[in-house]
């Protein structure tokens, strides 16, 4: 094997294992900066060693036995270290230091969920939620910093003090990289699946003509996703997630028109979703409520995107399900947003004024006064009515709320419309 | 990026020899390695071509040719479809394959092409068309 070919041979090994190392070391010296520099030195030696000996067999237990050599080395020098100061000041005979006996104990243990560790300490509640997405796709993901500031439109320098800080916020607090269990899990689990949806949304809401890292966003989501239903496959909420996900994702292809102009969801070409994405993300779906998780709030969104996903025409939309469903979101997951949504889809499923009426109520809390989507959705009602002067008004005042220009465009379009 | 990973044919797979338990087991653990890295979204393994068809295009001509066909090495016996970073990644992956057939194999590494690949070549025709044909399919 060429020598270039070797080592992007070993560059590919270490991006695969890198998380799992990561995780297994961390949780053994207990601070994750630790853990990343020890996996550099093992990438080091490989990278001098396997061009001569070839690629090991077991190249991710290799990395890993390397690593720890490595790290007990340190404690040995600490150690020695600590002993000098001893001699020069009060005597410490009697003190036993047990680091190398800790870290040898480690060795032993079943690193199984070392990963699963990982995720969950970098998605870790104690830090913000921008936090713990960049030191998730930092440590998990493998990106660059680089790629992280610019797949969420900030700088280098930023992110990379948000990481420094991250890390250092989660050596103060004495984590012990363990995955969470009994009531602490699922606390620490809704943060992690958070994080994932956060990244998710941000490689959604990338525009055409950006930098493609943007959109890539997705599919790291999607990974981290598929990754957490592999090591947690009973957890519904997970599936819930990865169904959604998945099934969002079956459209990105779909929902943006040659000249980068969005495409409604109804007048999407359905032969450009992408199939394979959809049956996965049923499946997913399908496992979740096999658990009994349902009306997980997560699970509920998958449910929603479904109905859309199962309808092979936009008029086959099953807007009765939908109206259900949104019921039942607006009791577990209450915000503005979804009681609009659900107004939305009672318009579709029982007729105009059935929408009419829910969005009395929204209204009233205004909340949402100064959401354009409001008075868009308000008069979409009104026009299906057939009371186009006031439909008019609303449109109009969508279109003065709108900070999106081909938005505006849109609702004078419609405002122009109820006065033909 | 989407890629499918073929695994070839041998004379063992055309003649209908099952792995044994231990490749199965093996393979059990390798795909579950796949999907604990996120990265396996689907894959079959295939009956011998012996119980396959083909059907030869001439023009408007169309010859149904009865297995089993001979050309060994050309035979698929399986697939994979992975959603990897890179090509490298699904070679590092590939690697790990456990040898899928008891003698020399081989598996092949092709990319996929996407919907978004085609562009507007799938126009909203073509569109109300596989609609339909889905329409159909789901009806029966």
């Amino acid at each position: 094997m060429a020598a270039t070919e070797t080592h992007q041979a070993i560059e590919t090994v270490f991006r695969i294992e890198q998380a799992r190392l990561i995780g297994g070391l961390a949780r053994m010296v207990r601070d994750v900066t630790l853990a990343e520099e020890l996996a550099q030195d093992a990438l080091v030696t490989a990278l001098s060693e396997w061009p001569k000996t070839g690629v090991p067999k077991n190249p991710g237990a290799w990395l890993m036995a390397a690593a720890k050599r490595r790290a007990i080395d340190g404690f040995r020098r600490k150690k020695m270290l600590a002993r000098k100061h001893a001699e020069i000041g009060r005597d410490l005979e009697d003190e036993r230091d047990t680091s190398v006996e800790d870290v040898e104990a480690a060795l032993d243990d079943d690193l199984g969920d070392e990963l699963l560790g990982l995720i969950f300490t970098a998605c870790h509640p104690i830090l913000s939620p921008e936090a713990r997405a960049a030191l998730t796709l930092r440590l998990i993901g493998g990106l660059t910093t680089d790629e992280i500031a610019r797949a969420f439109l900030s700088n280098e320098a930023t992110v990379a003090q948000r990481i420094v800080r991250a890390k250092k916020t989660l050596g103060n607090a004495g984590l012990t990289y363990a995955v969470p269990r009994g009531p602490e899990r699922r606390e620490r689990l809704a943060s992690v699946l958070e994080v994932i949806y956060l990244i998710f949304n941000e490689g959604y809401s990338a525009t055409a003509g950006e930098d493609l890292i943007r959109p890539a966003l997705c599919a790291e989501a999607q990974r981290l996703g598929r990754i957490l239903a592999g090591l947690l496959p009973e957890e519904p909420e997970v599936l819930g997630l990865l169904a959604l996900m998945e099934i969002q994702a079956s459209r990105l292809h779909a929902r943006v028109a040659p000249d980068g102009s969005p495409i409604l969801l109804t007048e999407q070409n359905r032969a450009r979703w992408d199939q394979l994405l959809i049956r996965r993300g049923l499946a997913a779906l399908e496992r979740a409520e096999a658990l009994g998780g349902a009306n997980g709030p997560y699970a509920l969104q998958a449910a929603l995107a479904a109905c859309h996903a199962r309808a092979r025409k936009a008029e086959d939309t099953d807007w009765k399900r939908m109206a259900g469903l949104y019921d039942t979101l607006c009791e577990v997951m209450p915000s503005p947003v979804v009681e609009l949504n659900r107004a939305i889809a009672h318009s579709m499923a029982f007729g105009p004024e059935a929408g009419l009426t829910l969005l009395d109520e929204i209204e009233q809390g205004a909340i949402l006064r100064n959401y354009a989507p409001l008075p868009a959705a308000k008069g979409d009602f009104l026009f299906r009515a057939g009371r186009l002067t006031e439909a008019r008004i609303e449109f109009e005042r969508a279109a003065e709320l709108t900070r999106n220009e081909r938005e505006r465009a849109f609702f004078l379009a419609r405002a122009a419309a109820c006065s033909g | 990026m989407r890629v499918m990973v073929i695994v070839k044919a041998t004379k063992d797979s055309e003649a209908g020899i099952m792995p044994s338990t231990e490749l199965l087991e093996a393979m059990g653990k390798y795909n579950e390695e796949l999907v604990n890295a996120g990265i396996m979204m689907a894959g079959e393994g295939l009956h011998p071509s012996v119980k396959g068809k083909r059907i030869a295009f001439d023009g408007p001509g169309r010859t149904v040719i009865d297995g089993p066909f001979a050309e060994t090495r050309e035979l698929i016996a399986g697939f994979w479809l992975w959603e990897v970073k890179d090509m490298a990644e699904a070679v590092e992956w590939a690697k790990r394959c456990p040898n899928p057939m008891p003698g020399p194999s081989e598996l092949e590494i092709r990319q996929v092409f996407e919907i978004a690949d085609f562009g507007d070549a799938v126009t909203p025709e073509i569109a109300e068309q596989e609609e339909r044909l889905r329409e159909k399919t789901a009806n029966r």
